[in-house]
């Protein structure tokens, strides 16, 4: 995938926390390909969906109108790159009125402090 | 300890850059060693050479050069994010290399912290 040739031995929990809105600014388009990467180096990966960074897997994301490429499609298959955890914080779906029916896959819904927890267990956090 | 850094916005409109550079500065200083900081999003503008601010103003791009040469910081711009951007070689200030996001995995599974400036 990338130039590296870096083969790491050792697996480490890396979080991405996704806060942003997926469009207005570029951050969750470009982290989304740090996720990627992450997974091709065989990592322990999670996802993180927060803030309004949940607007990122809404369903029926409809672009053209601000000249945008929607890339919520590319969260359906993360599957296929073993990136399976996929978190979203309670508190920050409930304050912008969205359920669980509203998203593009399966996540796990936790409360902000079941995800502090997972969140001090890890090895790698990575937020934006 | 064997820190990474992780910097996201772009240098002179935000402070992330300044803290970035401090916190690389400060942590050699007191012996531990900076294996790497990775440029990505706007973060890749602190590559650029043609960089200009007035003298009276700190040059970050300078800056981040001078700690490369002098403590062997491997200064590293995400290739898509700086292509994105026209961050390219020929812009490309001395110590800093054009490479791929595997470089920031890389410093988050080796380093022992992983630390980010940004929003």
């Amino acid at each position: 995938m990338e130039e590296d040739d870096f083969n790491p031995e050792v697996v480490k929990r890396f979080m991405f926390v996704n806060r942003k809105a997926p469009y207005g600014t570029v951050y969750a388009l470009e982290s989304l390909e740090t996720v990627l990467i992450s997974a091709a180096f065989d990592q322990d990966v999670s996802v993180v969906f927060a803030d309004d960074g949940v607007f990122q897997l809404k369903k029926g994301q409809d672009t053209p109108g601000i000249n945008m490429k929607n890339f919520s499609p590319t969260f359906r298959a993360l599957d296929g790159y073993d990136v399976e955890k996929l978190y979203v914080e309670k508190e920050s779906l409930e304050a912008r009125g969205l359920t669980e029916d509203d998203l593009l896959v399966d996540v796990e819904v936790l409360s902000s402090k079941e995800l502090s927890k997972i969140m001090a267990a890890q090895d790698v956090v990575i937020s934006n | 300890m064997k820190f990474g850094i992780l910097v996201n916005e772009g240098p002179f409109t935000h402070q992330a850059s300044d803290s970035a550079y401090q916190f690389a500065k400060a942590a050699i200083a007191k012996g531990h060693e900076v294996m790497r900081v990775f440029f990505y999003h706007d973060g890749v503008n602190n590559a650029n050479k043609l960089a200009e601010p007035p003298t009276d103003d700190r040059n970050l791009v300078k800056l981040w050069s001078e700690l490369a040469a002098e403590h062997n910081v491997d200064l590293v711009v995400c290739v898509a994010a700086a292509l994105r951007r026209g961050i390219k070689d020929d812009v490309l200030a001395p110590g800093f290399r054009i490479s791929g996001l595997g470089q920031l995995i890389e410093a988050g599974i080796v380093g022992d912290r992983l630390v980010t400036f940004g929003d």
